[in-house]
């Protein structure tokens, strides 16, 4: 049976005002099938953005949704969750928004482990200004701003958000929205902070400027730079280069190492308030 | 004084102010010399099931602030210049979606790092104008203690009852004080809160002026899943950019405040009834300046002085009046001129406007005050 969008879709503010062939679609239609897989109620919902065209998300879907600044929506979806930590907070950012201006957001988020999901759209560019480069757009790449070949070293979003202590990390691309479903899923599932990277296309802006202007060949692209995280296991450094890397990023026994046991998250922000208020009050 | 008085310092009064008016909420990041408020209130919330986060900014503290009054728990930050011009941007997001809530600026010297411990009134124009944009603005200055607590009430209430963000405008020296005080019964505080809709979720619209300028405010969770942004929006929530809604929402917004002028604006007279020579203060150099009215008056000068509590809005109509009427009016401020330029507008050449303008971080003197009045005569 289809899957019913419309259940959880404001359906009068269609059509979306984003680009044909735009991955953020498919990243929001994951995101909607999650929300069905784990049952939540659309009033105990609320799905927080920055700004940016990821960002405009938040507007279609019929929850309670905030449209925040751009690169604050984790503070604010913290102040949310904090005044009801029973509640399911969403966040849905680019990679702008989330690894630039709200960089120190995203890392605090991260440390304290607090129960919410970010799922970040990364096409690599600033996509609502027009096309300037980001914090993951790939050395070399043009974009309005690097015309003559970015060289601007970029972050890897997954890796940051490990360090930083998120407990659930991800990676999948737009052009596997059933694994991108199944990660952000486990995302909603885990009790703490979640990251889930949705490696998207934006071909008007970053496919326009690198040859690839329509939504099938930027995808291609895409394609063309994923490898599974089992695949890049078997590789040497220099072969991933440029490459991209999905799937879970959680750490097995055998992949644990020293530094990520000794930095692994210590506890749920949200449960860890609640054990103060008890104590203080059985005072 | 009854026995049930106790020391308070003017940072503690602030914290149980809030949450004597129902803040159950603070973000914030400690600055001198607004970290006291934090302290106390990351002691008081939890006692009363509230809850205090420290952000890793000030950006970051005026957004959990916005997010948990959405969420319906009244909120409270604190922080000092450098902070309050970070929060600037949200602070304008409040405004624009309409969420109450309390920004506590206790002011230090100015701009930049400045004067990290030292007196100053120095963001009495940025609680006016520090974000971009037209909005409306209330900003409290207390003197006393028993008055951070009436005024931090007030802060809250007025939050409530516009939907706007409030600023609680301490200068280092009121915060800092301390001393034994009574305070309130608690049965005779007046706590104001949100209107809630009365209409089921299918008829709401968040921002409905059907109702008044200040439209009803669901909470988040309770059914009513609307939309908000900092966007110019219509009446649902979403954005538009039809000239004449945006323009229409724009006036609504200073609508709020500009109607219901007379209930916000706050001051006191002191001696003024017979006065020549008119003083206008706020905050701690109100206290030197009531000094420097008494020591005149026993040289038989007839000086007096208007308090504002309220700094924004300022009481118009009865500072023009004065305007007419003093032969001089003197303005002490702890900045270079912030209140003395809106005055000098109001007086238009009427009368002579003698300024005090001290910005090295010692407070202003009696006696300098006294100066400039036998400079007036
Ligand atoms: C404080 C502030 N600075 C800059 C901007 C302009 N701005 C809006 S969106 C954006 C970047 C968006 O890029 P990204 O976060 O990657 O989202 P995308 O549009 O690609 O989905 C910028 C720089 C802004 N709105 N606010
Ligand atoms: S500009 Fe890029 S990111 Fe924005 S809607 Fe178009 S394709 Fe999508
Ligand atoms: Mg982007």
């Amino acid at each position: 049976m289809a899957f019913e969008y419309e259940k959880y879709l404001r359906m009068d503010k269609i059509p979306h005002l984003w680009c044909p062939g735009c991955g953020i679609g498919i990243v929001l239609k994951a995101m909607l099938r999650s929300v069905e897989n784990v049952g939540w109620d659309k009033n105990d919902i609320s799905f927080v953005s920055g700004i940016g065209c990821t960002s405009r998300a938040p507007g279609y879907i019929d929850c309670n949704t905030l449209h925040t600044t751009h690169g604050r929506a984790l503070s604010f979806a913290t102040g949310v969750k904090l005044a009801k930590p029973d509640k399911n907070l969403v966040v849905f950012s680019g990679d702008g928004d989330a690894t630039a201006i709200g960089g120190n957001h995203f890392i605090h988020a991260c440390r304290r482990n607090i129960d919410m999901t970010l799922v970040v759209v990364n096409n690599n560019v600033y996509g609502m200004t027009g096309g300037q480069h980001s914090p993951t757009t790939p050395i070399g790449y043009k974009t309005n701003t690097t015309i003559y070949g970015n060289i601007d070293p970029t972050f890897d979003i997954c890796l940051l958000a490990k360090a930083a202590g998120a407990s659930y990390v991800a990676r999948a691309t737009v052009n596997k929205g059933r694994v991108l479903e199944k990660y952000i899923t486990k995302g909603f599932q885990n009790k703490g902070f979640s990251v889930i990277v949705a490696t998207a296309n934006c071909h008007t802006q970053f496919g326009r400027k690198n040859k690839m202007s329509d939504p099938i060949s930027s995808r291609k692209w895409i394609e063309s730079r994923e490898i599974p995280l089992e695949k890049a296991r078997t590789m040497k450094a220099a072969e991933l280069k440029d490459k991209v890397i999905t799937g879970e990023f959680t750490t097995d026994e055998a992949e644990t190492t020293f530094w990520e046991n000794y930095n692994s998250p210590v506890h749920e922000y949200t449960e860890a308030y609640a054990k103060i208020i008890e104590k203080v009050q059985e005072k | 004084m009854k026995k049930s008085a106790r020391f308070y310092s003017g940072a503690e009064l602030v914290a149980k102010a809030a949450i004597d008016a129902g803040c159950r909420f603070y973000g914030g990041y400690p600055i001198t010399p607004s970290s006291e408020i934090a302290e106390f209130m990351s002691v008081m919330l939890p006692k009363v099931g509230g809850t205090y986060v420290q952000m890793e900014d000030e950006i970051a503290a005026m957004g959990t602030i916005i997010g948990a009054s959405l969420a319906g728990v009244k909120s409270l930050t604190a922080t000092s210049g450098p902070g309050f011009s970070l929060k600037q941007e949200n602070i304008g997001y409040a405004y624009m979606a309409e969420v109450p809530c309390v920004i506590c600026n206790v002011m230090r010297g100015g701009p930049s790092t400045g004067l990290p411990t030292a007196l100053a009134q120095a963001d009495i124009m940025q609680a006016k104008w520090g974000t971009h944009g037209d909005h409306p603005v209330i900003a409290l200055t207390p003197a006393y203690l028993e008055e951070i607590y009436e005024l931090t009430i007030k802060a809250f209430n007025f939050s409530e009852i516009y939907r706007i963000p409030v600023m609680l405008m301490l200068d280092e020296v009121i915060a800092h004080l301390s001393a034994a005080i009574n305070l309130p019964e608690k049965e005779s505080l007046v706590i104001k809160d949100r209107r809630k809709p009365s209409v089921p979720p299918e008829k709401y619209f968040p921002y409905d002026t059907a109702y008044g300028d200040v439209p009803p405010m669901a909470n988040f969770f309770e059914g009513y899943r609307y939309h908000v942004t900092g966007l110019s929006h219509d009446k649902t929530g979403f954005p538009t950019t039809d000239p004449e809604l945006v323009q229409a929402d724009q006036e609504r917004h200073l609508r709020k405040v500009n109607w219901k002028k007379n209930e916000i604006v706050d001051y006191e007279y002191y001696l003024m009834k017979d006065a020549e020579i008119v003083i206008f203060a706020y905050g701690s150099t109100a206290r030197a300046a009531r000094v420097a009215v008494d020591n005149a008056r026993k040289s038989g000068i007839k000086v007096g002085m208007m308090r504002f509590r309220v700094i924004w809005p300022l009481p118009e109509a009865e500072i023009l009046k004065l305007c007419g009427r003093a032969k001089a009016i003197i303005v002490p401020e702890m900045n270079m001129g912030q209140l003395s330029d809106v005055i000098e507008r109001y007086a238009a050449d009427r009368t002579k406007i003698i300024r005090i303008n001290h910005v090295g971080g010692v407070p202003i003197h009696p006696t300098d005050i006294h100066n400039k009045i036998r400079e007036a005569l």
